[in-house]
């Protein structure tokens, strides 16, 4: 591993300063960072630890709206009380990611710019690979994509945004504050991640420089009919094959709002427009919901090894779709 | 830069980082030693290898021992358990967060040692299998258990297991079988034992109050 110096922070003040003079990079609980320095994949020369800054570890419940601290932990936002009750496809994008010991590890805003567990991508210069070496070529084109992305590829890759926090926060409308040399800026979760287009190593559209302090989700009618539907090879402790995110706002039965994003499938959180707008209006039952899935897969790209997620991920959806329907207030 | 690069460090950039709240804790490379991305000199960047100088020195408690000691900023808790205080029940597995092998107790929660930076323990404590209880005292119930149900096979997974298995029934998640299998998926047992860890953890459960 590339030595390093390793810094800690007690304040947000300066961070940017040492980001832009010197190339250090933001260390939370370090579960994608170090373990890509192990693989000798990230190669920071600087480390600034901001996990013992007060304040940034707290979830705030307002009427409309959850806000949460950046270093609020995994496990901590999951069982919250108030994200159980009032966005339970929030907590549920949580509890079903990773294990207990990574949960109580990992911050979230660490796990918005998770990158990548593409294979050619993770196991090093024996793999072309656009990500890791611009210019390189992407194995995974020809190669074996069974994980790789149905939505939101290119040329140059096609490697899946493997989190499944982000997709549940895109499927809200949600928002994160970043702090950088510019000041203040907030950005909306859904357009954090670019698309790989020419540029598969540009992941997200943060500066360098900028951090991540607080990340707000509107919930109003929007958040308790809500389900983050989780679909791995096996029963837990895996990545998605397929994920939907759903969120509903039903009025006796009849849509008048849906959201649905999907995860596992594409290269960013992935919202499906078309498929919210075919249920709108309609009465939600199974065969509304299968065709809402039929619709969210219509643009599906699969590759050679990676079809067979187009029934599956039509068929979450429609579960997913039922499940949070049976939350609703207003059923 | 290299290491031999001899170009004087410019501190154009110094004034602009001149904070004291960026708290360096102790790192030396190229002969200097950093006390601050302030006054003292930004670090120079990609020196070739980990020289003893580059330590840093952090203070922390493992198994209720207050310790000082100098880690290279890469060393993994899990490697400075091992290598460094000759604790070697937390085992190495994958080395990246994947079997559960290496869990210990921060603060009271499990996490992957392999994963957390030894540097980031300042001012943290550490159980490890070896301090579930006292040196002479009698086993844990949990490692009681796991002997009574035989909930192991070659055991190399066995000290993750445990340690994991005790913050299971902590947290409250050891209710039933299909949670205490979901609050355990993080700990992979190559041998297949899981059905004498699934009993076992049930067990202790009762014995410790879960
Ligand atoms: C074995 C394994 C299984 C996993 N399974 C899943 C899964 O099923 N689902 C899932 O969603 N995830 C999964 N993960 C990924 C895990 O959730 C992420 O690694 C974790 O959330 C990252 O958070 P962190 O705090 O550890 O980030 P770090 O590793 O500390 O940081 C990650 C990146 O974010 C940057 N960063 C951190 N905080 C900030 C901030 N406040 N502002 C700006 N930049 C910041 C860092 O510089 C770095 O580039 C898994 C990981 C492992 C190792
Ligand atoms: S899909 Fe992307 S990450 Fe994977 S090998 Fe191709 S370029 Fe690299
Ligand atoms: S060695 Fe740490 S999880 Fe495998
Ligand atoms: S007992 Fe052998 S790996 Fe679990």
């Amino acid at each position: 591993m590339r030595p390093f110096t390793y810094a800690r922070a007690t304040s947000i003040d300066g961070i940017h300063a040492v980001q832009s003079a010197t190339g250090a990079r933001i260390l939370a609980g370090g579960t994608t960072l170090y373990d890509l320095m192990k693989l000798g994949i990230e190669t920071p020369g600087h480390l600034v630890d901001v996990t013992s800054i007060a304040g940034l570890d707290e979830i705030r419940s307002h009427q409309d709206e959850l806000i949460f601290g950046a270093l609020v932990t995994m496990s901590d936002a999951a069982a919250h009380p108030a994200v159980l009750q009032r966005a339970p496809v929030l907590a549920e994008s949580l509890s079903k990611a990773a294990s207990p010991q990574l949960r109580n590890m990992a911050t979230l805003a660490g796990n918005l710019l998770q990158r990548t567990r593409c294979a050619y991508f993770r196991n090093g210069p024996e793999y072309p690979c656009n990500k890791r070496m611009p210019g390189s070529g992407c194995a995974a084109l020809d190669g074996l994509d069974r994980g790789h992305a149905l939505f939101g590829g290119s040329r140059s890759c096609i490697a899946v945004y493997p989190g499944d926090w982000a997709v549940a926060l895109a499927a809200l409308d949600a928002t994160v504050d970043v702090h950088g040399s510019r000041g203040m800026r907030t950005l909306e979760v859904a357009n954090l991640h670019r698309l790989p287009g020419d540029t598969p190593h540009l992941e997200t559209v943060l500066e360098p420089d900028e951090m991540i302090l607080n990340i707000r989700v509107p919930v109003g009618r929007l958040g308790q009919a809500s389900t983050y539907h989780k679909i791995r090879d096996r029963e837990s402790y895996a990545f998605a094959l397929v994920s939907a995110a759903v969120a509903l706002e039903l009025d006796d039965g009849m849509v008048r709002q849906a959201r649905i994003a999907l995860g596992g499938v594409a290269t960013r959180p992935w919202r499906v427009p078309a498929a919210e707008a075919a249920l709108a209006g309609q009465r939600l039952d199974r065969a509304a919901a299968l065709e809402a899935g039929r619709v969210a897969f219509a643009d599906a790209r699969p590759g050679q090894h990676n079809g067979f997620k187009v029934a599956l991920g039509t068929a979450a959806v429609a579960d997913a779709l039922m499940i949070a329907a049976e939350r609703s207030p207003s059923r | 830069m290299s290491e031999h690069d001899p170009s004087p460090h410019d501190r154009s950039h110094d004034l602009s980082i001149n904070r004291r709240d960026v708290m360096l804790v102790g790192v030396a490379m190229t002969g200097v030693t950093l006390v601050g991305f302030g006054e003292t000199t930004a670090a120079t960047p990609s020196a070739p290898v980990a020289r003893p100088e580059m330590n840093l020195t952090i203070h922390f408690q493992v198994n209720g021992r207050p310790i000082e000691m100098s880690v290279d900023p890469r060393a993994s808790l899990l490697d400075v358990l091992r290598e460094q205080l000759d604790l070697t029940g937390a085992k190495k597995g994958c080395d990246h967060g994947q079997c559960g092998a290496c869990t210990v107790h921060v603060d009271g929660r499990r996490v992957a040692s392999c994963l957390t930076l030894a540097a980031k323990m300042e001012g943290r404590a550490a159980l490890t299998i070896e301090g579930l209880t006292p040196a002479d005292g009698p086993l844990h119930p949990m490692q009681q258990a796991f002997i009574d149900h035989d909930a192991l096979q070659c055991g190399y997974c066995t000290p993750g297991q445990i340690m994991a298995a005790v913050a299971c029934v902590q947290e409250g998640h050891a209710s039933s079988e299909a949670e205490i299998r979901e609050y355990m998926s993080g700990n992979i047992c190559r041998c297949g034992a899981y059905v004498g860890i699934v009993a076992a953890i049930r067990d202790a459960a009762v014995t410790m109050g879960g």
